[in-house]
């Protein structure tokens, strides 16, 4: 079995045997991580660089240690866009760093598209780890990885997204891919966060988070970016949290059955309650453990195409 | 010299034209339409011009030629050759170069350097100073030394009481005010707002953002009596503003560019930054709605909105990038091909939407094809078919989304000022 194309851009399109594949193939590394020696040889000699041009910590620390436990050569490349705007371009960045003959690239980008544009000027496997407001789909991979693991299943499941979806890559991988594993998938947040035409994915909107626990087996709660929103998009964090805030209580009165995922990093108070974000309703450390064995199999399998 | 364009077909609105038959040119003026004599054969050039058109000559009212300022990109005469090869005779070029046009040394300047081309280029004055949109500019001044129209261009001019200023001003000299029509607080985005922005997760630009100003300007000249100009119309909501403007008989005119008659914001899908435009490309409606609006005359003219950017400026990341395309040398090709070949306009329309529209709007003399007029011309051929090939463009940048299109119908030749453009080559005639 192998994958449809060599690159993982999005999950916009990506067929549901493949995004299958990667999600099996993940459980296999998944049961790697537990082993006393978590390392394979799978990815020997082959050189992958970590290109981070937007502040990541636990996206490129997770990409890293797959890459390492998969035994592959790994380069970080860091730098805010803002430096690299005054002098090299991103084009001569990039093909200095194809010189020295790299084998894929895991990049991060505030602008959306940049890792699209990266196919044409590099013959590298290319893996988006999070592009602009577009998609971030190993994130999408690891919540529906971390779903299943713990609902057993995604078809038929109501999952939805909460916060600002209009700003958010992960929405729009998680809708994709959910969407293509039979999932029914809609979202909840103030409609200025709510983008344009999302009905017509079909998406359900919810503008009242009681309704949104109501109907749902599963909560993907966004990060509300602090310093962008307030006062913008939202009249104030304390508002936010009042309406749309995720919280024990809500989650007892309205569905105690429910799964709260969060992509992190977490604003306790503000998009979940603390209380809620340790409680018994979240995976929330699973996701960080699974996003490792999602990113080992998707670095593994486009690392040994042919 | 004595040039003959033999068996041409001519067509010129303004003189109501529409015949086959030979033009004598001599020292620049037409001498002659018909019946030319044997002797006059023999001491002439001879242009075999079957299945050609001629035309007035062709004027582009939008062009940015960065000079002065970003001589790298284009200079007056890499911009006027391109217009040249493009079809056109005479072209406006925007005042957002380095200085701004808002003194009349700038003016003077790009009328000193452009003086021996065969393109006639005229100046738009800077609305305000250094297009900043806090203080009018010279208004009077810039006029008096050569400026047809003023505009903020790739800004809009930010407050009405300034917008209502200039266009008082604007009565006294009768230039029109060309607007960039985008509410800025609602325009901080890469691409037009749509389904396809949500997909693409790029930030959009609403078209509500230009028919808000759109709205605003035609309000401002219905209570000041002056005259306003819409640049590069993109959204169905403006054009139907226009549309109902000109009903109430408000001064009120507009332009559209090629490509947003021709390409959607679903071109954007690949993330090219050469689909990378302020006004961004609109949706399907959109563009139905605009070409409609210039069935029906509510869109005046055609312009380029030509904007040359450095490959290493443009190839960039696309949030980055800056706004603009090249479209001197692609927009008859592709006006031809989008609106005369699918019937929406009729060649009659199209020489009006290039020739004539948009000197009445500038207040500038409209060519004639007439026996002792000044000779200036746009030769067509209307069904030539071509492929566009960026690496041949006379402009000094490439950035053109429409490199290795196939388009039928493109400028052959342009006459002015004593000159010819024909074959690659500039020539006295």
């Amino acid at each position: 079995m192998a994958l449809a194309s060599r690159h993982l851009l999005g999950l916009n399109g990506v067929p549901k045997e493949d995004i299958q594949l990667i999600l099996d193939t993940a459980r296999t590394f998944r049961e790697v991580l537990e082993r006393p020696i978590k390392k394979v040889p799978t990815l020997q000699g082959k050189t992958i660089v970590n290109l981070f041009y937007e502040n990541s910590t636990r996206t490129r620390i997770s990409f890293e240690l797959a890459q390492k436990r998969l035994s592959a050569d790994t380069i970080n490349f860091s730098t805010s866009t803002s430096s690299t705007k005054k002098g090299e371009t991103f084009k001569d960045t990039v093909r200095n760093i194809e010189a020295m003959k790299v084998d894929m690239i895991v990049v991060r980008h505030q602008s959306a598209g940049v890792p699209h544009y990266l196919t044409r000027i590099s013959n590298a496997n290319i893996i988006n780890a999070g592009d602009g407001l577009h998609e971030h789909p190993t994130q999408g991979l690891l919540d529906m990885y971390s779903i299943n693991e713990k609902l057993g299943r995604l078809e038929g499941l109501n999952v939805c997204i909460v916060g600002d979806v209009a700003h958010s890559r992960v929405a729009l991988s998680n809708i994709f891919g959910l969407k293509t594993m039979g999932a029914n998938v809609s979202v909840c947040g103030p409609a200025t966060m709510i983008p344009i035409g999302i009905e017509k994915l079909g998406v359900k909107v919810f503008h009242r988070i009681d309704d949104a626990i109501k109907n749902n087996d599963v909560l993907n709660v966004l990060r509300i970016q602090l310093e962008r929103d307030a006062g913008r998009r939202i009249p104030s964090l304390r508002e936010y949290h009042q309406f749309f805030g995720i919280t024990t209580d809500r989650i007892k009165n309205h569905n105690p059955d429910i799964l709260i995922l969060h992509p992190g990093p977490i604003n306790r108070g503000v998009e979940i309650s603390s209380e809620a974000a340790d409680g018994p309703y979240q995976i929330i450390l699973d996701q960080v453990t699974n996003g490792v064995a999602v990113r080992m199999a998707v670095l593994y399998l486009l690392g040994t195409m042919h | 010299m004595k040039i003959i364009l033999k068996q041409i077909k001519i067509i010129d609105p303004s003189s109501s034209l529409n015949e086959v038959n030979d033009i004598l040119i001599e020292d620049g003026v037409i001498k002659k339409i018909g019946s030319i004599n044997e002797d006059e054969f023999k001491s002439s050039k001879i242009f075999e011009m079957d299945g050609k058109i001629v035309t007035p000559g062709f004027f582009d009212m939008h062009v940015h030629l960065r000079e002065p300022g970003r001589e790298d990109e284009e200079t007056i005469e890499t911009g006027s050759n391109a217009a040249a090869v493009g079809g056109f005779t005479g072209i406006a070029c925007m005042p957002n170069t380095n200085p701004a046009i808002d003194s009349a040394e700038v003016v003077r300047f790009i009328k000193e350097k452009s003086s021996n081309h065969l393109v006639d280029v005229f100046p738009i004055g800077a609305a305000t100073l250094n297009r900043k949109g806090e203080s009018i500019s010279p208004i009077l001044e810039l006029y008096e030394a050569g400026v047809v129209g003023f505009s903020d261009d790739g800004n809009v001019i930010k407050s009405a009481g300034i917008l209502r200023n200039v266009l008082e001003y604007s009565k006294i000299t009768k230039a029109p005010v060309i607007e960039h029509c985008e509410d800025e607080s609602l325009a901080d985005g890469a691409m037009n707002e749509s389904f396809t922005s949500t997909l693409l997760g790029l930030p959009g630009i609403p078209t509500v953002a230009e028919d808000l100003i759109v709205a605003r300007d035609i309000m401002m000249a219905e209570y000041v009596d002056g005259k306003v100009h819409i640049a590069h119309i993109s959204s169905k909501k403006s054009v139907e503003l226009v549309r109902q403007a000109k009903k109430n008989g408000i001064k009120v005119t507009a332009e559209v560019t090629p490509h947003h008659f021709t390409l959607t914001d679903e071109n954007l899908k690949t993330f090219d930054t050469n689909y990378k435009m302020n006004p961004p490309l609109r949706s399907r409606e959109d563009v139905e709605a605009i070409i409609e609006g210039l069935k029906d005359g509510t869109i005046d003219c055609i312009a380029s909105d030509h904007a040359p950017h450095s490959i290493e400026e443009k190839e960039m990341e696309f949030i980055f990038a800056p706004n603009g395309i090249i479209g001197l040398e692609t927009q008859i090709g592709l006006a031809i091909s989008e609106l005369v070949k699918k019937k929406h306009l009729t060649i009659e329309q199209l020489i009006e939407k290039f020739a004539i529209n948009p000197r009445k709007i500038l207040n500038l003399e409209i060519p004639k094809i007439k026996v002792g007029e000044k000779a200036n011309l746009t030769i067509l051929d209307p069904e030539i078919i071509w492929t566009v090939d960026v690496s041949k463009f006379k402009s000094k940048s490439k950035n053109s989304p429409f490199d290795k299109k196939l388009l039928t119908g493109k400028a052959i030749a342009v006459i002015n000022k004593n000159k010819m453009f024909y074959e690659d080559k500039f020539f006295t005639i």
